[in-house]
């Protein structure tokens, strides 16, 4: 199998030794010595062999990535569908040069778009694992950046900034988020474009090691991809991330609060449904992010609430959540309901 | 052992040693104490707790009958205490005697004070019929006396200019009888082949056949040559022994006018000479290289003597800057984990008890340079593998018959060696498991150099095994 | 001539992968690694030129070898090398170094003699490129 590619050209100098350590003898010559062995010579499969691909190693490996996936991850069918199909490809590729049908490494770069909270940073870790079983990335890392970690704030800065990004990310994923930030075409003076090109250039490198993965909101990085046609001809794979839907988002605070070892009872269940609805229709909702925080009030007031009872407490009151604790949210009160600054004072119109 | 109330305490005539003190079973040795561990092997008939009380007694305060003049002192705070005594796993007849001596009886940053009270009386003493000094913990309070190496293994890296890699050396031979200019033929042609230094041996010092000036002189030709061959610094252990301190000094003072890095002493020159030696060679940034020559005379027998380890102790204490510690694997006396010890007692800032290696006591040298160990004796390149296993980075790999005694001569020697040596860094800084693939490796690099090829097929199948007579009682041993 | 300098200098020269791994090694044992050049081989000549600062907190090598590629093209007569820092209580130092460029031509060393009293002499060290000033010490640039 072809290895994901190393450094460039071999720098096979000489060993031209100096006269005055020669001692008189022939001494061979540092290309006479067997080379080593950094490329593994791909073997190609006779014209009659058959690859069982349902037996291969590195599938069984993927599958595993995959069914992590599944159960990580609540609902987002057509992410997981499409995850699978470039699973697939790949390996059909690989297939495909064990007879030695191609040569070039597939290009691998993607962009992912969707709200914010919709699970595009877990994706991209499973993406990593997945590449990286199959030996087209050295490591199953993910470096993620934004705008502020490429651009710099004077002339001369952004380079070095984000070759810098890109060496952390070597032999693994560099993950942009909010990559339209990067194009600012009303300000002449802003250096993104210049990330853009350094990004272009690493991109189109057969030799590169690294795989860029975009991320925004959907209209954005259209306009994005279109003002930037370069980048967006090296970008193949293209996976849309759907806000979650009410009953995934009720899901999804199930397991939330079962894994902290905490459960609603039926009234505290409808009332967070009800929540739900009442949140998922203002502004700035960040899908799973937002159930995530809002859970943490629901703690929040419990505690509250269990300190003011003043009486003995057991596991029980300990675990349950109760309608009290969710309709203690000042969304439930206002006649114009406002979305709730998040406890840990994040914004929720942050990318995900 | 009862103790003897007051009045009888100090009644003159002989009392046990036990008795007046010496064994205090109770006593928590202090931070600040002095600890040793010693191999007691009483005559037959008596008693070990006494023998270790003995020990202590006749290390510190005591003497043989009760004296009045003692009653004039803080007795108890200047004796010292046998506070542990255990048998020897597997050694009838033998016992581990731990004392513990107070601070205030030693001259701060005096080696030779240190040794002459603790080893300087007891160790002929009839009851025992055998003794060792073992291990010593040095407290913090007093290593910060001393000043410790001149330079130390980082500044020695950084004086030299090296790093990343064992240092190369090797002894001049034959021996003795060599003129001052063909010496320094062999000076120039080991370091132009890749050695990093060349050693005069520690009996060469100013004989009729050459005089230390000529030797110099010609040494520091060969060196300087070879510096402008190859672009890396060089040196040689101008050996600057000899007969008065003032003889040493005038040497130690040419030496650096020509220009040397490095110069060395014999361990016979003694303490005192080696602790002046030392602080001169801070002052002036010279290198300093111990010999440990006639060590071996009290070092090497399980039963008496001083154990190495605590030599390097005090060596360390001295400051030097290179002493030899041993190979394992070469001509001379050497177990595994006995020199492992050694080697971390020279190097490491903190050192646990560890009875497999023979360390018998946490030893703290509170930022105290390592001093660089030196492996010289019956090594050779096809065993380059072992040694970089064994030993790491930090260390001078002297390979003085392995370069000499090259068929195709001195410079490929010495060439063959520093070529085995950078494969086999290279190679392990790539993830090979170099004790298993050296062998392997060696072949590969000799493929590419004709020294090398030739040395393996000269020594690859010399090997020195014995058993050794000093491994730890701890646990069972093997050697090479 | 060839320069002896760095822990690998005896060896054949190394590729491209071979410094890769070196490279690895040390960022696996969490050492900066730095680019220097200098057209001045001296063996006291302890302080090259920098090619940009130590990059820190890396664990691949590809950003060090896309430096050296740079400077290799930037100045290829000059010697060039890594060096990699330990920062660690009790080392506080470098922890390895290595050639990774080296000009086409290397003229080497003179020795310079200046004689003394009775037997001595002084001996000096000079690179014959010294003999030219910076930046024209190896051929163009």
């Amino acid at each position: 199998m072809a290895r994901a590619s190393d450094w460039s050209n071999g720098h096979n100098v000489t060993d031209s030794g100096s006269g005055s350590s020669n001692f008189g003898l022939d001494r061979p010559t540092s290309a006479s010595s067997s080379a080593e062995p950094a490329e593994e010579e791909a073997e190609v499969l006779a014209e009659g062999a058959v690859l069982d691909l349902t037996a291969d190693e590195t599938r069984l490996k993927v599958e595993a990535a995959l069914a992590t996936l599944d159960n990580e991850l609540i609902g987002l069918a057509p992410v997981k569908q499409r995850v699978r199909e470039i699973a697939a490809l790949l390996l059909v590729d690989r297939a495909r040069q064990q007879f030695g049908l191609t040569s070039s490494r597939p290009t691998l770069h993607m962009s992912f778009t969707g709200g914010p909270g919709t699970g595009k940073t877990t994706v991209a870790l499973r993406m990593a694992e997945i590449l990286h079983v199959m030996g087209y990335i050295r490591t199953a890392k993910v470096h993620t950046v934004t705008r502020d970690d490429l651009v710099g704030q004077f002339i001369g800065h952004t380079a070095p900034k984000t070759k810098e990004a890109i060496a952390r990310a070597a032999g693994g994923i560099l993950f942009i988020d909010e990559a339209y930030y990067l194009f600012r075409p009303e300000n002449e003076r802003d250096y993104g474009q210049e990330v853009i090109e350094i990004l272009l250039q690493e991109m189109e490198n057969e030799r590169a090691s690294m795989v860029v993965i975009f991320a925004g909101y959907p209209d954005r990085m259209d306009t994005f991809f279109s003002a930037n046609p370069g980048l967006s001809s090296r970008v193949p794979h293209h996976i849309a991330f759907d806000d979650y839907s009410h009953d995934e988002l009720s899901h999804i605070a199930e397991l939330m609060v079962a894994g902290e070892n905490f459960r609603f009872d039926d009234e505290g269940r409808d009332a967070f449904d009800e929540y739900l609805a009442l949140r998922m229709e203002l502004p700035r909702f960040s899908n799973a992010r937002s159930v995530r925080n809002a859970v943490e009030r629901c703690r929040l007031r419990q505690a509250r609430r269990l300190v003011e009872l003043r009486r003995p407490l057991d596991k029980s009151d300990l675990i349950t959540l109760t309608a009290t604790d969710v309709r203690g949210s000042s969304l439930f009160d206002d006649a114009v309901p406002q979305p709730p600054e998040d406890s840990d004072g994040s914004r929720s119109d942050n990318g995900d | 052992m009862t103790e003897i109330s007051t009045k009888d305490r100090w009644d003159p005539g002989v009392q046990s040693y036990a008795g007046m003190g010496y064994w205090a079973p109770d006593y928590e040795p202090k931070e600040t104490d002095i600890l040793a561990v010693f191999r007691v092997s009483p005559q037959d008939g008596v008693d070990p707790i006494e023998a270790a009380a003995a020990v202590a007694g006749e290390s510190s305060t005591a003497t043989w009958t009760v004296v009045w003049t003692d009653r004039l002192t803080a007795n108890s705070h200047y004796q010292a205490k046998a506070y542990r005594v255990d048998q020897v796993p597997g050694r009838p007849g033998e016992y581990f005697a731990y004392i513990a001596y107070d601070i205030d009886l030693f001259e701060e940053a005096s080696i030779v004070n240190l040794t002459s009270s603790i080893i300087g009386n007891v160790f002929g003493f009839k009851p025992l019929k055998a003794l060792r000094l073992e291990d010593m913990r040095i407290p913090v309070a007093y290593v910060k006396t001393f000043q410790g190496p001149p330079h130390g293994i980082v500044m020695e890296r950084e004086y030299l200019n090296k790093y990343g890699r064992p240092l190369l050396g090797a002894t001049i031979k034959p021996k003795l009888g060599l003129s001052a200019r063909n010496y320094g033929r062999v000076i120039y042609e080991a370091n132009r082949g890749g050695l990093d230094f060349t050693k005069d041996d520690e009996n060469i010092n100013s004989q009729p056949f050459m005089r230390w000036r000529d030797r110099f002189l010609f040494g520091m030709e060969g060196v300087n040559k070879a510096m402008a061959e190859t672009g890396e610094i060089k040196g040689h252990y101008l050996n600057i022994t000899a007969a008065t301190m003032e003889e040493m000094y005038e040497r130690a003072e040419f030496a650096k006018e020509i220009g040397s890095v490095v110069v060395m002493i014999d361990l016979t020159i003694g303490y005192t000479a080696m602790q002046s030696m030392s602080h001169w060679a801070r002052k002036n940034g010279m290198l300093l290289h111990l010999h440990r020559a006639g060590h071996s005379t009290y070092t090497r027998q399980k039963t008496h003597g001083v154990s190495f380890r605590v030599l390097a102790k005090w060596c360390r204490l001295i400051g030097v800057d290179h002493i030899h510690a041993g190979t394992v694997v070469g001509k001379l006396e050497g177990d595994p984990a006995t020199t492992r010890g050694f080697y971390d007692t020279l190097r490491e800032d903190h050192i646990e008890t560890n009875p497999g290696n023979g360390i018998f006591f946490d030893q703290d040298w509170a930022s105290m340079p390592g001093v660089m160990p030196v492996a010289s004796g019956g090594i050779h390149a096809g065993q380059m593998h072992q040694l970089l296993d064994l030993f790491g980075d930090d260390v001078v790999l002297q390979f003085g018959g392995g370069t000499i005694g090259h068929p195709m001569g001195i410079a490929a020697g010495a060439e063959s060696n520093r070529v085995a040596l950078e494969a086999v860094v290279k190679a392990r800084n790539e993830g090979r498991d170099v004790l298993k693939e050296g062998p392997a490796i060696l072949r590969k690099a000799a493929d590419t150099c004709k020294p090398l090829d030739v040395a393996l097929a000269t020594w690859g199948d010399v090997t020195f095994d014995y058993a050794s007579t000093d491994a730890p009682d701890a646990v069972p041993t093997a050697t090479a | 001539m060839k320069l002896r300098y760095g822990a690998l200098s005896y060896l054949p020269d190394l590729t491209d992968d071979e410094i890769g791994a070196q490279v690895r090694y040390a960022l696996a044992k969490g050492w900066p690694v730095s680019i220097e050049y200098t057209d001045d081989p001296h063996p006291r000549n302890i302080y090259w030129e920098l090619w940009g600062l130590p990059m820190f907190d890396l664990d691949e090598p590809d950003g060090v070898l896309a430096e050296i590629n740079a400077c290799r093209s930037t100045f290829p007569q000059r010697y060039i090398r890594v060096l990699a820092y330990d920062a660690s209580l009790g080392r506080q130092t470098t922890a390895m170094h290595f050639l990774v460029h080296r000009p086409t031509d290397e003229p080497g060393f003179q020795l310079i003699r200046t004689e003394g009293a009775d037997r001595r002499q002084t001996y000096g060290v000079a690179s014959y490129a010294t003999g030219a000033p910076a930046g024209r010490r190896y051929g163009a640039s």
